[in-house]
This record gives C-alpha cells, structure tokens and sequence, in this order.
C-alpha cells in the first residue's frame, strides 16, 4: 500500500513539473513518467495486460510527440499567464478536490473490487466458465477476442478510419502532384 | 536527414531485431501470456521507429515503403473480417469460435490451442502495427515538408526512392 503512495507522490510531482517547467521537450518527458507510474501501478495491481498495453502506447506516444517538439523552433513557453485564469483554476482545482473527497470515502476498499463480492456478476462468470468455453488461458484475450469480438472489431474499424485519415490529411504530396509526376 | 551518430545506429541495429522478436512473441503467445495482439503490433511498430530515429526517414522508406505497409494494414483488416465471416458461416454467428468448439479444440496451455483467438491476434497484431508505422511516417512526412522553407523545390521531400540523390 505504501508503494502506491510512492508512485502517486511520483505521479503528482511528474505532473505539476510537466505542467510547470517552460521546456516543451522536458514537459514530454514528465508526460512520458506519468504513463511509466501508471504502468508500475496496474503491474502490482496483477494487471499485466494493462501494464504492458500502457508502458508500450506510452513510450511510443512519447516518441511521437518528440518527434513532433523537437523539430519545432518554438520550443519555449513565452509571455505570462493571466491572473484572472490562474484564480479561476485554483477554485475549480479546489471545487474538484473537496468533491474528490467525498467521493474517496464512499469507495470500496482499495484493492478490492465490488464485482468480486458479489455472486453472479459478469467478471465472476468470465473467470469461472473463461477456460472451458475459449480454451484460453489468458482471459483477457478470451474476452476481447471471443465473448466481446464484436466491440474489438468496432475498434479496429475506428483505428483503420484514424488511419485512412491521417495518411489523407498528412501525405506530402497532392493528388495532382502525384498524376503528374506518374505521367 | 541523416540519423544519429555511429554508436546510436550500431545499438539500435542490434537491438532492433530483439524488439521485433519480442512483439511477435507477444502477439504468437497472446491466448497464453500477458498482452496480444494490440500490445504485440505496437511494439513492432515501435521497432520500426528506432529505425526512423536512428537511420532516418529515407532508410525506413526503402526497408518498409509506405504503400507495402498500407497493404499489410488492409491485409490485418480483411484477416479479422474473415475469421468473424468463417465465424457466422461455420458456427452460424459473427465471431463464433467454430474452431475451439468443433474442429480443432487442442489442449490448454498450449500454443495451437483456443480456436480461433491466435488468428485474431495475428490479425490484430499485423494491422495495429502497419497502421501506427503509417501515422508515425506520415507525422514524419509532414514535419519534414514543414521544416523546409517555402522556396524550395518539390523534389527534395517527395518522390520514389529510386528518383532521389
């Protein structure tokens, strides 16, 4: 338990120097250690699947948007902020943390999922029947490609549009650039 | 573009070849470890950007072009589709795993095992990673035409690589 104040404690002063410093590139970074404090959480959560998932899409969005900083000439953050906006964060900041609050304490304990107390709920019946009814002993991926294929298939629909888009908006040549040097 | 120094290329050219390793062993043993086919393409695509990073963009253009790269996605694309149309012609619904059920039921904790889950992972797994070395190549195509100052010619960034140089 204590570990995952440490990583909290980590996660929360990433954050503020991500948001702080005036570096583009040092913000990346930070950006990319609250994602490594994260992946270290769900690890010891025994949540593997998630961890790996989070540690690789991380490093890799990390990269990316260095990729996308660090060629930029505007690297620095300049001008001051607004006193006006400073204050109206901190109340929003402050309406947020003492609803937080209220919300913590009426959380279940901490490590112990609602689901796993009662009987009959989806979770337990996935955990019980996963193995006999998809032969796969990783359930996570019995159910993402087995009881919930469909929803993977949604999501591989969305990612191929993301991707039909990005190569259409991005490319770095036209259309027409393109007939004419063919022709 | 002409990539990082001598120690960064030596590095990444070793190291590459573990990581490509890597995510096929995430995405062949998906139904069996931690990960899949999601997590599996990503770290192959993450190979092929240390490539970027190292070598530059030329040198990854003419290992993976990007028109090799968008048949590969459409390929993980029609892979998926059709396990989900063998599904509703063999099971009779979409998904059905007929192979686990009927055909090939195999034994747990295996690798030729739960049907038709590792064809889904294979599926996924090609076509998560073509398609986010085709978003990162294209962010790379478009800094790389952003960066050049307007006067310049076409044919400096663009064009098949035979025509460069």
């Amino acid at each position: 338990m204590a570990l995952f104040y440490m990583l909290l404690v980590f996660m929360v002063i990433a954050a503020i120097i991500a948001v702080e410093t005036k570096d583009l590139l040092s913000s990346v970074i930070c950006v990319g250690a609250i994602g490594f404090g994260g992946s270290l959480m769900f690890l010891f959560l025994r949540a593997p699947d998630i961890a790996i998932t989070q540690i690789v899409v991380e490093v890799l969005g990390l990269i990316i948007l260095i990729r996308a900083t660090i060629s930029r000439d505007l690297t620095f953050i300049t001008g001051d902020r607004e006193f006006f906006g400073t204050v109206v964060s901190v109340v929003i900041l402050f309406v947020i943390l003492l609803a937080g609050v209220r919300i913590f304490a009426t959380l279940p304990e901490f490590g112990a999922p609602v689901f796993a107390r009662l009987p009959g709920t989806a979770s337990q019946a996935y955990i019980s029947r996963g193995l006999a009814d998809t032969g796969a002993p990783n359930l996570v991926t019995s159910i993402y490609l087995d009881y919930r294929a469909y929803d993977t298939l949604g999501e591989a629909t969305v990612l191929f549009a993301a991707v039909i888009g990005a190569t259409a908006i991005l490319r770095s040549k036209s259309r027409k650039a393109l007939e004419g040097s063919d022709a | 573009m002409k990539g990082m120094t001598v120690i960064v290329k030596t590095v990444s050219s070793w190291v590459k070849v573990l990581i490509f390793l890597f995510g096929i062993y995430i995405i062949l043993f998906g139904h069996l470890t931690p990960g899949g086919g999601f997590a599996g393409g990503v770290i192959l695509a993450s190979s092929y950007v240390l490539l970027m990073l190292a070598f530059g963009r030329r040198f990854v253009e003419e290992n993976l072009p990007s028109s090799v790269a968008s048949k590969l996605d459409c390929l993980g694309a029609f892979l998926f589709a059709m396990v989900a149309i063998l599904g509703l012609v063999f099971g009779g619904t979409l998904f059905v795993n007929f192979l686990y059920q009927e055909y090939l039921p195999g034994t747990p904790f295996e690798l030729v095992s739960a049907g038709t889950i590792p064809l889904s992972n294979l599926a996924i797994g090609l076509k998560v990673g073509a398609s986010l070395f085709l978003v990162i190549f294209a962010l790379t195509v478009f800094r790389y035409d952003g960066s050049r100052k307007p006067g310049d010619s076409d044919e400096s960034a663009g064009g098949t690589p035979a025509t460069r140089e």
